[in-house]
């Protein structure tokens, strides 16, 4: 990929961190750095596509290390929990024998797994000799009669953000728009509702969560042609451009297939999640009102009530236990909106919230949600974080799988938040798994135990270097 | 001797293999107050990181020299040499492991040169010590980078001496990739039992035992090996190596010190442990503990009651080379019969492995293997679980990753108590599997049974 194409895909008119000061594209500084590369980004972004056969096109480090490790669900195929790599060696390296492998490695992969469609990741090894991803996809797709798309995402490109968005613009350049949506099908026909379109772009159906909601839209007559990309199938992402409206899910970070769809195809978008009471009612709601049926808004509005008023009188036990409890978020991004909605349903007290990737706006909007004296993290180093915990006397540490174990040695309640996680909190459904998660880990008998010291005055650390003076040393002669 | 077939297709599916680059990372993770840095793009260090943490339930402390297009591409030592500084400024680590990636050697950098730089510029900071090893992932595995690193270690860190056996009380350990923390804890526990004292190199018991320190936060590695210890293994009395994989570098350290090498491929195996024990003996002039000869006798005792299960078992086995052994050894060694042998990479102990062949491949060649010779057992890492669910065979967690299994990180599988666990662990699992002979119903039977009755199936 050229550094012009680099650059124009860092410049999203659409984000609203394009015009402010800070754009959380900071460069990387070396010896103190964390998060993924554009790789990892990219391959996030698609891999939940179930029947797609993803290869990355690289020597072992990138897949061999992050195949198979992901939270999403399908309800169909498993292929794409099947690592594929060209596994590229010295030779192949040395003597350019990458794209010949990567050719065969396709074909390989078509003869065996019959995929809808093969996505080929490129990877830091193959950009830097300059194999040509793009010539050999198109050679294959030609040659086999599969679809075969590039995703041009080496790791050094730039951060996970900018592969979320590389593999964005490789969907709407090569996948949607390539076929026509299927007629309704007969069991989704019900006389007096009129079935409208619509996509997700974000949604990743982490743990499932996503089944907790797609039964309400499904009730409303609003079918999703496509989640990009939980649970999704080749052939819906490539109906995208047929929608009536698209909902980004709690992220930007694939905003430019919303714009790009909104400025080819029309399709008008809105941002929204499905985190909370709160948030699940307003993107329900936003869909309506973008569709603009009003009839849809009133049976939204009906469904709202009974469905709101339903899990709330479920949420009352759990209420009484989680209410006023003290809560660090660090999440950073449109994420933690989602996330805050949720927990103050629950009349918990967010004290404190990563502000790292929010703009001006994002900030003035954390003051009037959660109050002034709302503590903004700007860096979260671990050692900062466990600090801001103790401060700020926060029950809980919400936040992403990469400080789990930082969070659980300084013993602090954790509930992970991010894409690792194991649980659903999506809908309002999703609400009574995450009470359950809080309150397992708040209310645990542990914490006394692992915080106090052991009776003969220690932590239990009694692990100490060993005693070099101890050995009696022997000369020689 | 196995003949060892070369990788046979162009595409790796369920790839084994882990990359050189985070082999050595371990090592240096076996250092006190020590920082591994690789030398490659920020993700390098992301998917490493992300694969430690499931694995071991830890942080782990990494960092990336965080190399982005320009430098790619015009040359990234000058990286390195800014993350030395950053680490030492902010971590103040007794030890920084430098190991390179795939990006960075195709690049062409040039570790030796960027140490050298920083030590010019920052002699600030010349009490940090910093070791480099070049670790493509285009190259070997796991195991072989883990023995890149420790042999970096000793040719930087462990001085040419003449006082072999000055301490005459201790003897080094180089501990293979494949030991856990749990089989190094045994390894000390044996050791001290004959009134000497061990010295790991590297030690992940030290640092990667899941232990809760007193303080809340640590960058670095709280626990393992420090320098200065490492130091006085040039007087040590011996060396024990164990694995094949770091023969070469017992060899090395013989070479610097004359502190003589014994060489273990493995401790699963009733005749290694036996070798194990009689060996310190020799060394510290001791009688063999009586809790040792206890746990031999408990083990004789459950590898007969075990023996009904384990003989014949067609088990199929997916590993970097030194654990493949183990593994094959220790079953071997019970009457079943490894069926299939898949190793990510070439290694040192595949020479001694006793099969026919062995393969270079991935989780796909062993699934095919193992369902054409009707595998009743398979034994490898996480990613087996799925190929156990296709061919409903049980799967025995062994090697780097398990992170779908708790405390599977610190497992003993050495010496006698370790290998009479992993005996009933196969034999319990082998029962849950019989088979049994299906009913045949005579036409001449006078037996009348009509339906079963399901009224306690239906809780009445």
């Amino acid at each position: 990929m050229k550094a012009k194409d680099i650059a124009e895909l860092l410049d999203e008119p659409a984000c609203e961190h394009n015009k402010k000061e800070k754009s959380g594209c900071a460069k990387p500084k070396p010896g103190a750095s964390a998060g993924g590369c554009a790789f990892d980004g990219a391959q996030i972004a698609l891999l939940p596509i179930a029947d797609v056969a993803h290869i990355v096109h690289g020597p072992i480090a990138c897949a061999g290390s992050s195949w198979d490790n992901r939270g999403t669900r399908s309800s169909g195929p498993t292929l794409y929990r099947i690592g594929m790599t060209t596994d590229l060696t010295e030779q192949d390296v040395i003597m350019g024998r990458g794209e010949k492998r990567l050719f065969h490695s396709i074909k390989q992969a078509i003869d065996n797994y019959s995929p809808a469609a093969v996505f080929v990741y490129n990877t830091c090894v193959p950009a830097l000799i300059g194999d040509d991803v793009d010539a050999v996809c198109k050679t294959a797709t030609e040659r086999w009669g599969v679809p075969v798309v590039p995703v041009d995402g080496a790791g050094f490109y730039g951060t996970k953000n900018l592969g979320n968005r590389i593999a964005g613009e490789a969907m709407f350049k090569h996948v949607i728009g390539t076929r026509d949506p299927d007629p309704v099908p007969e069991a989704g026909r019900r006389e007096g509702i009129k079935v409208h379109d619509v996509n997700l772009v974000g949604e990743y159906n982490i743990a499932g969560e996503f089944w907790h909601v797609l039964p309400l839209l499904d009730e409303l007559g609003i079918r999703v042609l496509c989640t990009l990309s939980g649970d999704a199938r080749f052939r819906e992402v490539q109906t995208m451009h047929k929608a009536e409206v698209t909902m980004m899910v709690c992220s930007k970070a694939m905003l430019n297939v919303a714009r790009k769809m909104e400025d080819k195809y029309g399709i008008p978008w809105f941002e929204g999640s499905f985190y909370g009471i709160t948030d699940t009612s307003q993107a329900l709601r936003d869909f309506a009102r973008l569709i603009d049926d009003p009839d849809l808004t009133q049976r939204t509005e009906a469904l709202i009530e009974r469905e709101e008023k339903r899990i709330r009188s479920a949420l009352e036990p759990w209420r009484e236990r989680l209410a006023g409890k003290r809560v660090l978020l660090y999440t950073g991004g449109v994420k933690s909106w989602s996330v805050v909605s949720a927990l103050q349903d629950l009349g918990m007290k967010v004290v404190a919230t990563g502000t790292k990737k929010s703009t001006e706006e994002d900030k003035a909007r954390i003051r009037e949600l959660m109050g002034e004296d709302t503590k903004m993290i700007e860096e979260g180093g671990a050692k900062e974080l466990i600090s801001i915990v103790h401060e700020y006397k926060a029950d809980i540490l919400i936040a992403g799988g990469r400080n789990l174990y930082t969070a659980l040695k300084a013993r602090i309640p954790f509930l992970d938040i991010n894409q690792e996680r194991e649980f659903g909190y999506a809908g309002y459904a999703g609400m009574l798994e995450l009470v359950r998660q809080l309150a397992l880990t708040i209310e645990s008998p542990i914490w006394s135990s692992v915080r106090e010291p052991a009776p003969w005055g220690d932590y239990g650390d009694s692990i100490e270097p060993l005693q070099l003076t101890e050995v009696p040393e022997v000369s020689h002669g | 001797m196995a003949e060892i077939n070369k990788r046979k297709k162009a595409l790796a599916v369920s790839p084994l293999k882990a990359s050189q680059t985070m082999g050595a990372a371990l090592a240096y993770l076996g250092f006190n107050r020590s920082m591994p840095l690789m030398h490659g793009s920020q993700g390098c260090t992301a998917f490493a990181k992300v694969f430690f943490v499931r694995h071991f339930r830890e942080p782990i402390p990494l960092q990336t020299t965080a190399m982005d297009q320009v430098s790619s591409i015009m040359g990234a030592d000058d990286n390195i040499v800014e993350a030395l500084k950053t680490i030492s400024e902010k971590q103040k680590p007794a030890l920084i492991g430098l190991c390179s990636t795939g990006l960075a050697e195709t690049q062409g950098c040039d570790l030796n040169g960027a140490v050298g730089t920083f030590r010019r510029r920052h002699p600030e900071f010349d009490k940090v010590a910093v070791v480099s090893a070049n670790t493509p992932d285009f190259s070997g595995c796991f195991e072989t980078g883990y023995a890149l690193a420790l042999k970096g270690i000793i040719e930087s860190l462990v001085p040419e001496s003449d006082r072999a056996g000055r301490r005459q009380r201790q003897v080094n350990v180089l501990c293979g990739s494949f030991l856990t923390p749990g089989d190094l804890e045994y390894i000390c526990d044996t050791i001290e039992s004959f009134g000497l004292r061990p010295l790991l190199i590297p030690d992940l018991s030290g640092s990667l035992d899941g232990h809760l320190p007193s303080e809340e936060y640590s960058p670095l590695t709280t626990g393992g090996l420090t320098l200065d210890e490492l130091a006085t293994c040039v007087e040590s009395r011996a060396t024990l190596v164990i694995g094949a994989s770091l023969v070469e570098s017992g060899q090395l350290l013989e070479q610097r010190s004359g502190v003589k090498s014994y060489n273990f491929s493995h401790l699963h195996t009733l005749q290694m442990v036996d070798r194990w024990l009689m060996t310190l003996a020799e060394i510290s002039g001791s009688e063999v503990p009586g809790r040792w000869r206890k746990h031999r006798a408990q083990l004789q005792d459950a590898m007969l009651d075990t023996h009904f299960m384990l003989g014949q078992l067609r088990v199929a086995i997916a590993a970097d080379p030194d654990l493949l052994l183990a593994m094959h050894d220790l079953v071997v060694s019970m009457g079943a019969e490894v069926v299939t042998a898949v190793a990510s990479a070439r290694g040192p102990a595949l020479t001694e492995l006793a099969l026919p062949q062995v393969q270079i491949g991935d989780l796909e060649d062993l699934e095919q293997d193992a369902r054409e010779y009707r595998a009743e057992l398979l034994i490898g890492n996480s990613h087996l679980a799925e190929t156990s669910h296709r061919l409903h065979a049980p799967h025995l967690r062994a090697g780097f990753p398990q992170y779908d299994y708790v405390g599977g990180f610190q497992r003993v599988w050495c010496g006698y108590r370790g290998i009479q666990q992993t005996l009933f662990d196969i034999a319990n699992l082998k029962l849950s599997q019989h088979e049994e002979i299906k009913p045949y119903h005579s036409i001449y039977a006078q037996k009348q049974d009509g339906e079963p009755t399901m009224r306690m199936a239906a809780g009445a």
